[in-house]
């Protein structure tokens, strides 16, 4: 701590603001977790490669949108040339059928297209529920009830189906990847607009707020400087949460024909026709459905590992599933409930006496435990039970 | 017992709000939109008749809440559409005329329900099956090689789209292997066997993402059932692990499962959309694609309010079902 305090003094930041603390503290828990590095590895190459799509394509010297109708075999239909889909030094991993595009970098650009959107999405849905969520607990009683009864009936609207008709009617002038994203961005914002609602709730009644408030700082400086950093820590690990589920929603939007249109690139997009190729072309089929799945199980496990760093009941909760190989041994040897109880005790022990020390830790632990059950789902009964109305 | 039926009178008014308030959001949306309603609505190849056709039957010269009272009169008691001869009355729940074949809309959604419903409801079926089995299982063997094993099946099965895990099944178990047929959908009372053999693929793919979801949840609610103090009072009296796990914690989990159950429902309609397309099975998630495809607003729009009732009524018995489990809802 005291390391910390230093560290933010010589960068010339407020001392009654220890900044670099929390996200220290983030990061030591986030490398202690093998899972979530390796996926924060994976997810750091992805987006290599998508940043750098233009670069590896001319390395590679090609680009996604080339037919090469000599490598197609038009006598067979449409296969590649060539064994395995085509594969050659000059298409690494080879060709697509009928068209002889090159998969590598129809590939790369698709990262772009899934990863940008996805990111897009996530960054409307936090700005958006956010902003509600806020103006939602700090507004008069009537701002609160018209609020949360409109997130409540975003809530009830199902993601596939409303964006599905919402891209049906725009023109086809719109930008496709952008249009996905904004309308992934306006429909499915209700979940992190009530994890917001309840975290403020439970924030602006702590004592630092109101010591604020009696120096006579307005609602606006108190939601930016006293509110958003309290906030951070279940926004950020419901936005890493989100991330994927953004990307399988463009997916399957692409799959369905109606999201990002030909000739751009997308994952989704690649496997509507793949089924028909996967015995003359497997990679064609294999290589988006694989770049989709390692994606979005990535992201899923370093979302995982953020909340778990963010949330110390979290962590708490991991060594309670991993130490009962101990309690398996103390069982065969007839001691299991005095292990037990002891053990139990040093945890409880061990919590309660830091909730004393601190008591907004407390509160952000329990306020974060809601946000991470709404992220499972278990929304209205959750935002009832919080209603103070 | 007078505070539980307040609260599902309660309930039972915000659901009948959330309803009005959907309607109006996608009446809105998608009759207001930028452009010619008509010629969107009529396609790129209509005459100048068929879309002064079009904009009469959408009474585009009226204001917009008279067009929406209109649209929820016929709703609520039916309506009558000049089909330039002939007067076609189209009876209560009324969502209006397709414009390919000028078909009703509600009759359009009658009859693909039936392929929609067995779909979802077999398949959640399968998924609270597979879903609380896997939980529990890895719940009571927490700390050992099976739970680590299910931990990573159940953590690729959340990061699967349901579309891939669909397409990789009908492509192994149809094509390579030949062990099924390529799904072709049978109603239930024409023949109930070669029903659920049909579908059995179309189950499996959307079960199998969703039960990922309620194993992980299962897991995490009895291990933290299992953490507190009742739990170690009964091992302290000598309850044993089973009757632990089967009775007592698996009873903690019922709640969020409920609750999950309900709100998985809107994502599972979304996962229909997908099998349905991927498998060619004629329900509305299909038709909804090819509505959207071609660009038919009143069957996009009937169509999204008949989902959109049905999951907020889900919603809406869940948060009852809710209630019954967990009684400290009726208080807040």
């Amino acid at each position: 701590m005291s390391e910390a305090l230093v560290a933010s003094q010589a960068a010339g930041t407020d001392i009654s603001v220890p900044a670099g603390s929390g996200a220290r503290q983030f990061w030591r828990r986030l490398r202690a977790q093998r899972a979530a590095l390796v996926a924060a590895v994976v997810v750091a190459l992805l987006v290599l490669v998508a940043l750098a799509a233009p670069l590896l394509t001319a390395i590679e010297g090609q680009d996604p949108f080339t037919y090469h109708p000599s490598l197609i075999d038009s006598a067979r239909g449409g296969v590649p040339t060539g064994s395995f889909g085509g594969i050659t030094g000059g298409h690494w991993l080879g060709v697509e059928p009928q068209t002889g595009r090159d998969l590598f970098a129809r590939l790369a650009y698709g990262a772009r297209v899934s990863l940008g959107v996805a990111l897009g999405a996530t960054v409307v849905q936090v700005t958006i529920g956010v902003v509600i969520g806020v103006a939602a607990a700090l507004g008069s009683r009537w701002v609160d009830q018209l609020l949360s009864r409109i997130t409540d009936i975003i809530v009830a609207m199902p993601l596939m189906i409303m964006s599905l008709a919402l891209l049906a009617i725009v023109p086809s002038s719109f930008p496709r990847p952008l249009l996905v994203a904004l309308v992934i961005g306006l429909i499915a914002w209700g979940n992190i607009a009530k994890i917001v609602r309840a975290q403020t709730l439970t924030l602006k009644e702590l004592d630092y707020v109101s010591a604020a408030r009696l120096s006579g700082w307005g609602t606006w400086r108190i939601a930016r400087r006293e509110l958003l950093p309290g906030l951070a820590a279940p926004v950020i690990t419901y936005a890493a949460l989100l991330v994927p589920i953004n990307i399988s929603t463009e997916a399957a939007l692409s799959f369905l024909g109606v999201g990002v249109k030909p000739p751009t690139p997308s994952w989704g997009q690649m496997l509507t026709a793949a089924d028909v190729w996967y015995q003359a072309a497997p990679q064609y089929l294999l290589l988006p459905a694989g770049a989709l799945f390692v994606t979005v199980l990535a992201l899923t496990v370093l979302g995982d590992g953020i909340r778990t760093a963010l949330d110390p009941r979290a962590a708490s909760r991991l060594r309670i599933g991993t130490g009962r190989k101990r309690e398996a041994k103390a069982d065969a040897s007839g001691k299991k409930v005095a292990v037990d109880a002891s053990g139990k005790n040093f945890a409880a022990d061990a919590d309660s006496g830091r909730s004393t020390l601190d008591p907004s830790i407390k509160t952000i632990k329990s306020a974060d435990a809601n946000g991470v059950k709404d992220a499972n789902g278990e929304k209205d009964a959750n935002g009832e039970k919080e209603d103070p109305a | 017992m007078s505070g539980f039926g307040g609260f599902v009178l309660r309930r039972g008014i915000g659901t009948v709000i959330t309803l009005l308030a959907i309607s109006v959001i996608v009446y809105v949306v998608f009759f207001v939109t930028p452009g010619n309603v008509a010629q969107i609505t009529c396609g790129p190849r209509c005459s100048p008749e068929q879309v002064h056709q079009v904009a009469q039957q959408l009474r585009l010269d009226d204001p917009l809440y008279l067009r929406y009272w209109h649209f929820l009169q016929g709703i609520l008691v039916g309506q009558d559409y000049s089909t330039g001869t002939s007067v076609e009355h189209c009876s209560a729940p009324c969502l209006g005329l397709s414009y390919q074949g000028d078909q009703q809309v509600t009759q359009l959604i009658l009859a693909k329900l039936p392929v929609s419903l067995s779909l979802v409801f077999g398949a959640m079926v399968l998924w609270l099956i597979l879903g609380v089995g896997t939980g529990v299982l890895s719940a009571w063997r927490r700390g050992r090689f099976t739970e680590r094993l299910l931990t990573g099946i159940t953590l690729a099965g959340v990061a699967t789209p349901v579309f891939v895990i669909g397409l990789v099944l009908m492509i192994v178990v149809c094509g390579q292997l030949q062990l099924l047929p390529f799904p072709q959908y049978v109603g239930l009372t024409d023949d109930p066997e070669q029903w659920a053999w049909n579908l059995l693929l179309p189950w499996l793919s959307l079960a199998l993402i969703e039960a990922a979801a309620f194993a992980r949840l299962t897991r995490a609610s009895m291990l933290e059932t299992l953490a507190e103090d009742h739990i170690r009072a009964f091992r302290a009296y000598g309850v044993g692990e089973r009757s632990i796990i089967g009775r007592h914690a698996l009873r903690g989990a019922f709640a969020p499962i409920i609750a999950l159950n309900a709100n998985n429902v809107g994502s599972a309609v979304g996962g229909a959309v997908l099998t349905e397309t991927l498998f060619g099975l004629p329900g509305i998630g299909q038709e909804l694609v090819h509505a959207v495809n071609v660009v038919d607003l009143p069957v996009v729009v009937g169509m999204v309010l008949v989902i959109g009732f049905f999951v907020v009524i889900a919603n809406a018995v869940a948060d009852v079902l809710y209630a019954v489990a967990d009684r400290r809802v009726v208080l807040a």
